[in-house]
């Protein structure tokens, strides 16, 4: 339990990416098994265990110390998992190391109540940063800023191997993962990745530069079609299992039981899901309903209804397709989704064109109706293979012009890593009713110049602070100007605007525009209008 | 006790006052007459008329404020009586900082000890604590609170080492308080095994020279200003503002960590945004508070400063009677 806590501990702690993957390949490299496996499918979320409810967690606490002071404890730490590590009052005689598999196999194997009987114990013997992993393993959910893809990543990282040759096994096997060790560790061959109902790794595309690459590339040697604006999903319907995963191979089969039922098929399609009613697309925020969701009830499915709209076909009847060229699959896919006739299920449609001209025309004024929400669109070569990975050249994505507006530096909160000295997230915020509303929040998109002068402009002009946050001077005569790109708005209840941002970020500083030529409020709602009107409007 | 432990000690707004010695311990503005405790700023400070300490406080003082810090330093070596008017006062070691003191008071048999800020476990860069029989302890109280329970120090250490083997292209930037932690750190570091150049902000220069004076080898030191390079792989330690200062950008993209018992609170390290927390006190802990009055087992406990209602109450359920005193201009920020 010692080095596994150690590892949850500095994760939590832990902002950067890079760095939190050396921390797990390292954990992962000294571990031995089967504590590793365990470790990775608590870090992955294919272990979650409910064994204890915070009430009695608290209970017996309180039956060792006076509930006063635990209530102060309390009080001052916040949570309750870390005030029980911290502050329980260990009996002396427990000095046995507890190690994480004995813990996992008790879990798995003891009655709720019967594990009930063992966690005092436990606790007795652990010191407080091994208790409060414990206690976060008990209670469900770690939280510490790692996601599967990223836990598998460290995992390609310790045995040198691509993370979509991890992704491709990962399905055929069960925690604690010991033949994917061995393989990893060059002790043994790579598990085998043929089950039926398996994750087949996704081919991503690159973003077009399109001043660039248009120039050199012929329009004849590529399909085009809408970039739709939900996540990607891979459907697999074989041998009567039928599995929905996510691009980076997370299972979300159960929390789409609707389009699980329209997988009346026996295949693996590759498409965008979305909320689709009568055959159109709803905005992203419908589907945001229904994702980070274990389940899903009856009437939020039938309110949100989802649906794959489908862009590839990579296996048809145990037919492994994905060695033919896209026109072929395009074929295949075609017949398929035909003779399928679900409403649940439709066809990414091709737009036909025949100069880059034509189709810059296209993306800069697409056709009313769901294209109007698309992203942008994909090109994708007529000859391209179905490839893992993010190979350069068959696969583009030319993303719309993001929206853009000019707001006001309102905060600036210090970042963290190498930008710890650095106020480098900010809130920014436009014009209502002559005062200063936030939109939102960014903290990319400038250069390292350009961070070291508004790292100044902030120090200069801080008029409060509170913690790691500055408020900044900004009024009608005196402010910052940002001009913030993003992708789209959405209506939220938790903004005080009542708008969101999608993927905000810093286009350019305008040092020379006056803080009182900035947006206002009414043209973000009006903005909004138009998209959720989407194409309805003309 | 006969007596009324008021008439020996009693709380005014410069600090705790000795009427019938007409003197203060730790006052927090200038006073005719001073017994301080240790050299932390907010228990020594400077342009009283008289000062009475160990040696190594009054040294550290002189560093701080320069010579003429008082009207006249009287040292005073640990375990020596000196009288003022019947009332006999002497300094035991407090375990907090080089010079720490504990001033234990005694007048017409009762003794009262003034713990000034300290801790009890072991440190390698001063004199440990001494418990002294008393009938009032005034104890201070900065983490009391049961969720403050500093683990070894050397796991902290060597949690400190193991990152910088893991991450060998960035600093470790480490804030630890000018006086006292960032000696200890560096000493932990040296019986670690760890003999590499320890780099040291400018603030702390002074001060590491006076404890080599005093005897407590720190072994090779360079400046972090200036020094060559981008001192990644190497281990930097400043003043805990330091971190958050355009300073610390000369170095490879730096972890954060800081050497606090304060960082034994999850939410207190992620204000900070402190990527390697240390938890590393110069002050007793709940354990160490609890311990000591429970060993002491004083007539009466006073709690100058820190979280004394927490401290006061396990007293009371340990049938101590306990009184918190609320005493202001401690700081707590860099224990």
């Amino acid at each position: 339990m010692r080095a596994f806590a150690e590892l949850l501990d500095r994760l939590s702690f832990t902002a950067s990416r890079n760095a939190k993957l050396v921390l797990m390949r390292d954990y992962l490299n000294r571990a031995g098994d089967p504590e590793r496996g365990w470790a990775l499918a608590a870090l992955t979320g294919e272990l979650k265990f409910d064994a204890a409810k915070p009430a009695f967690i608290r209970k017996a606490v309180e039956a060792r110390m006076d509930a006063e002071l635990f209530a102060w404890s309390y009080d001052y730490v916040g949570d309750l998992a870390e005030t029980v590590a911290l502050v329980w009052p260990a009996r002396p005689g427990a000095n046995h190391e507890i190690e994480l598999p004995e813990v996992v196999e008790a879990l798995r194997t003891t009655s709720r109540a019967g594990v009930q009987r063992l966690i005092e114990g436990w606790l007795d013997a652990l010191d407080a940063t091994q208790r409060w992993a414990l206690l976060k393993l008990l209670t469900g959910g770690l939280r510490v800023g790692v996601s599967a893809r990223m836990a598998k990543q460290a995992c390609a990282d310790l045995g040198g191997v691509a993370v979509a040759e991890v992704e491709e096994v990962w399905h055929a096997l069960a925690p604690p993962y010991e033949p994917l060790f061995a393989w990893l560790d060059g002790r043994a061959p790579r598990p085998e990745p043929e089950a039926q109902g398996r994750f087949r790794s996704v081919m991503l595309a690159q973003p077009i530069d399109a001043a660039v690459d248009l120039a050199r590339l012929d329009p004849a040697d590529y399909a085009a079609e809408w970039k739709w604006d939900g996540i990607r999903v891979q459907a697999v319907s074989e041998g009567g299992l039928r599995r929905l995963y996510t691009r980076t191979s997370d299972d979300i089969s159960a929390a789409f039981p609707d389009v699980l039922d329209a997988l009346d098929f026996d295949g693996v399609v590759d498409g965008e899901l979305l909320v689709l009613r009568e055959g159109r697309a709803a905005p992203f925020a419908d589907l945001q309903q229904r994702l980070n969701r274990k389940t899903v009830d009856a009437r939020l499915a039938a309110a949100h209804p989802a649906g794959v709209r489908a862009y590839d076909l990579l296996v048809e009847k145990g037919e492994d397709l994905r060695g033919l060229g896209f026109a072929e699959r395009r074929v295949r896919l075609e017949a398929f989704i035909g003779a399928l006739a679900s409403p649940r299920i439709d066809l990414s449609p091709l737009q036909p064109f025949a100069t880059w001209a034509e189709l810059t025309q296209l993306r800069a004024a697409p056709p009313p109706g769901d294209a109007r929400k698309a992203e942008g669109l994909m090109l994708k070569r007529w000859d391209s293979t179905y490839q893992a990975g993010r190979p350069k050249g068959p696969w583009f994505k030319w993303k719309r012009d993001p929206f853009l507006v000019d707001a006001v530096l309102m905060y600036a909160q210090r970042g963290h890593g190498k930008r710890s000295s650095f106020y480098s997230d900010y809130t920014f915020g436009v014009w209502s009713d002559g005062a200063l509303t936030p939109v939102g929040k960014a903290y990319f998109g400038f250069t390292d110049e350009e961070l070291t002068q508004i790292d100044k402009f902030v120090r200069d002009n801080t008029i409060d602070r509170f913690g790691p946050v500055r408020s900044v001077r900004a009024n009608p005569d005196f402010g910052l100007v940002l001009e913030v790109a993003f992708e789209g708005l959405q209506r939220s209840t938790r903004h005080k605007s009542g708008v969101a941002m999608r993927f905000p970020r810093i286009n350019r500083i305008r040092w020379d525009k006056p803080a009182r030529d900035a947006d206002t409020l009414e043209r973000l709602e009006t903005m909004l209008t138009r998209m959720e009107a989407g194409g309805d409007l003309d | 006790m006969t007596l009324k432990p008021e008439s020996l000690l009693c709380s005014r707004p410069e600090g705790l006052y000795c009427p019938p010695g007409d003197f203060f311990i730790d006052p927090v503005r200038p006073v005719a007459r001073a017994v301080i405790t240790h050299g932390h700023s907010d228990h020594a400070r400077a342009g009283h008329g008289l000062v009475l300490a160990t040696a190594a406080t009054l040294d550290i003082m002189a560093e701080r404020y320069g010579a003429d810090f008082a009207g006249q330093a009287r040292p005073l070596a640990y375990g020596e009586a000196t009288r003022r008017d019947g009332v006999e006062v002497s300094l035991a070691p407090a375990g907090h900082v080089l010079g720490s003191a504990q001033a234990v008071v005694r007048w017409k048999g009762l003794t009262m000890v003034v713990s000034g800020d300290y801790k009890r476990r072991r440190d390698p860069t001063c004199a440990p604590f001494e418990p002294v029989a008393c009938d009032v302890f005034v104890s201070e109280a900065t983490f009391g609170l049961p969720v403050f329970r500093h683990p070894p120090d050397a796991g902290e250490v060597a949690k400190l080492l193991k990152s910088v083997a893991q991450f060998p292209e960035r600093s470790h930037l480490v804030g630890a308080y000018a006086l006292g932690k960032a000696q200890r750190i560096i000493r932990l570091l040296r019986e670690a095994g760890y003999d590499r150049a320890i780099y040291v902000h400018g603030a702390m220069e002074r001060l590491n020279a006076l404890y080599e004076r005093h005897g407590v080898a720190l072994g090779p030191l360079a400046p972090a200003t200036g020094a060559d390079g981008d001192l990644a792989g190497e281990i930097i330690i400043a003043p805990p503002s330091a971190l958050a200062e355009r300073w610390s950008r000369r170095f490879a993209d730096p972890v954060p960590a800081f050497a606090s018992g304060w960082m034994g609170v999850r939410a207190r390290a992620r204000q900070r945004a402190v990527e390697l927390p240390l938890v590393i006190s110069d002050h007793a802990d709940w354990d160490e508070l609890t311990g000591t009055v429970a060993e002491l087992n004083p007539a009466e406990l006073w709690i100058t400063h820190g979280r004394e209602e927490a401290l006061a109450r396990w007293a009371a359920l340990n049938g101590i009677a306990a009184r918190p005193l609320s005493l202001v201009g401690y700081e707590d920020e860099d224990a």
